[in-house]
């Protein structure tokens, strides 16, 4: 294991981080600001809570969850999109290290600072509506799993990605839309049965519910079922990076 | 003498089917500086790209030290150090931070004075904290020599290190090669110059269209690269070459208004003075004399259409 090797990628992409961290911090800070102000505040106040949760507070974890995806897939997709785009790749790719510590560095970042952004905007949620997490521990397990998964899927969008638009394409077109229709801002109980069924096709669907049983023990589909959904989902990208790595895909030529 | 990298039938077949190496077969000696030349498009960057490991090889072996490039890339890549012929850089990072993060992408455990006292080398010091969008292009190069030298290779690419570089700076590239060479460091250099291979190499390779043409001692090669061409432009037409000017060293251009005189700078036979000597008893008078050095690339086409 050429530890150095991981832990120079991954300090290298946190100063990255920390050299934007204005902007890598405000944008998610501020959107969630907003979301509490419209959906919390001016309409939840005309919402009567979920299964006796305030509305203000129901929304909190899929807040964290929605921003916690967008980062660990924005952050994760250009970390290694940019090496590639301006050709200083070459020095990753003739380093003696293996795809396990190539990841370990980029991901790690990636996932780190999500984690980072994450704790953010809860503590921010503290400012607008009381609660009380009831399991810390799975509370952080959620986060971390999902940090990781997403940004392993971020990562494999940078490797596919050959131009910046198609960078932009993924979160925009299928991740923002599966969050807000998993059940982000309502319990998909809500919905009427075909809708309901529909949306456990939806993967954010699970992290979400997960997420926000880990602080009201509310949640529309069992822990179980939730954990089963992410860990399949992180194999599938794992096994994706794996053979990423082993033929070259768009790596090497 | 020990050979360092040896390649064996060495092909690479590009994913759009074009070949660019073919049935390559080369050992590069420990310690050498090993010039590798061809016209653009040869297959130069090819080469060292797939011994580095940035591209894959179709067929064929490599080993680095004994390590097989694919089996062992480990122990192979981290003797290697590179500078590739793109000017790729992190644009937004000091100098210091990436050079850090080339050492310890090599496995290498940090040493600041190592960094400090290789910046130096290549007058880099002062700039240590500058982002490298900051900096000259010549400058850049640098720091990409000073990536590629951060965690002490025992082989260095230099893919055209000396393109876009100033007189100087090219001096202070070719002394600072001489130096490495001496700590023991084997290199391998592409370039366009002849110069360069003259000063530098102790071996030449050529490459055209993907095959290896010619490996040779410099010395052997510069025999051949050594023939000039002096042509004295004459004040009439001649119609016919007189008898005592007619050798094989000697021809008159179509028009009957230059002669040009063939030799070899490297070798005592030659001598111009005979040549001029020729014209006076023949009362050959003459306007203008020009000589010119056979190119690279005309050394190239002679050899490939051998
Ligand atoms: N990724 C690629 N896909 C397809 N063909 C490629 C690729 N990279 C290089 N080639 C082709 O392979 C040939 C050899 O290229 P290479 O870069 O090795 O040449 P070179 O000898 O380094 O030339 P130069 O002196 O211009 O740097 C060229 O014809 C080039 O177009
Ligand atoms: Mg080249």
């Amino acid at each position: 294991m050429n530890f150095y090797a991981v832990k120079a990628i991954y300090k290298f992409e946190m100063a990255r981080m920390w050299r934007t961290l204005g902007q890598s911090i405000a944008s998610p800070v501020l959107s969630t600001v907003l979301y509490f102000i419209v959906f919390g505040s001016a309409i939840g106040s005309r919402i009567d809570g979920i299964d006796g949760i305030s509305y203000g507070a129901f929304i909190v974890p899929g807040l964290i969850m929605l921003s916690v995806l967008n980062q660990s897939i924005s952050n994760a997709s250009f970390g290694i999109y940019f090496p590639r785009f301006t050709g200083t790749i070459y020095e990753v790719l003739s380093a003696p290290i293996s795809f396990v510590e190539i990841l370990l560095g980029y991901v790690g970042a990636a996932a780190s600072k999500s984690l980072v952004i994450g704790t953010i905007i809860l503590l921010t949620s503290g400012f607008f509506v009381d609660m009380e997490i009831q399991h810390p521990f799975w509370m952080i397990l959620f986060l971390v799993l999902t940090s990781v998964t997403f940004s392993l899927f971020g990562f494999i969008i940078g490797i596919w990605a050959d131009g910046f638009e198609k960078l932009q394409v993924i979160p925009l077109l299928v991740i923002t839309p599966l969050t807000f229709l998993g059940g982000a801002f309502y319990s998909i109980n809500m919905l009427p049965p075909l809708w309901q069924k529909i949306s456990l096709a939806n993967p954010v669907v699970y992290l979400i519910s997960g997420f926000r049983w880990s602080f009201f023990e509310h949640s529309d589909v069992s822990l179980g079922v939730s954990l089963a959904m992410i860990s399949i989902f992180l194999l599938l990208c794992i096994s994706a990076v794996a053979w990423i790595f082993k033929t070259g895909y768009k790596l090497k030529a | 003498m020990k050979s360092v990298i040896q390649m064996k039938q060495l092909n690479k077949v590009y994913e759009d089917g074009f070949q660019a190496l073919s049935d390559i077969n080369l050992e590069i000696r420990k310690g050498e500086i090993f010039a590798l030349l061809g016209p653009n498009g040869a297959g130069k960057t090819t080469m060292i790209s797939v011994i580095c490991g940035i591209v894959n090889p179709t067929s064929g072996t490599v080993t680095v030290d004994g390590y097989d490039i694919i089996k062992d890339y480990r122990a192979s890549r981290a003797i290697i150090g590179l500078v590739p012929q793109e000017l790729t850089t992190e644009a937004f990072e000091t100098v210091w931070n990436t050079v850090s993060l080339s050492r310890g992408l090599f496995g290498k455990a940090p040493n600041p004075e190592y960094i400090e006292k290789t910046l130096k080398a290549l007058s880099l010091w002062d700039k240590k904290d500058n982002k490298i969008m900051t900096l000259s292009g010549g400058m850049k190069r640098r720091v990409l020599i000073a990536k590629a030298l951060s965690h002490e290779p025992e082989v260095l690419f230099l893919d055209e290190p000396t393109a876009g570089v100033d007189v100087d700076l090219r001096k202070g590239m070719w002394s600072l090669v001489h130096e490495l060479r001496q700590t023991g460091v084997t290199i391998i250099l592409t370039t366009h110059y002849i110069e360069e291979a003259e000063e530098m190499a102790d071996r030449v390779g050529v490459i055209n269209k993907g095959r290896l043409i010619v490996v040779e001692e410099k010395n052997e090669l510069m025999k051949k690269m050594g023939s000039k061409t002096l042509s004295v432009q004459l004040p009439f037409s001649m119609r016919e070459l007189p008898e005592d000017l007619k050798s094989k060293r000697i021809d008159l251009e179509a028009d009957g208004k230059v002669l040009n005189y063939t030799y070899d700078t490297q070798s005592e036979e030659d001598d111009i003075c005979d040549f001029f000597d020729l014209l006076k008893q023949n009362g050959i008078s003459f306007k203008d004399i020009t000589t010119k050095q056979s190119s690279l690339e005309e050394i190239f086409v002679s050899l490939v259409n051998k």
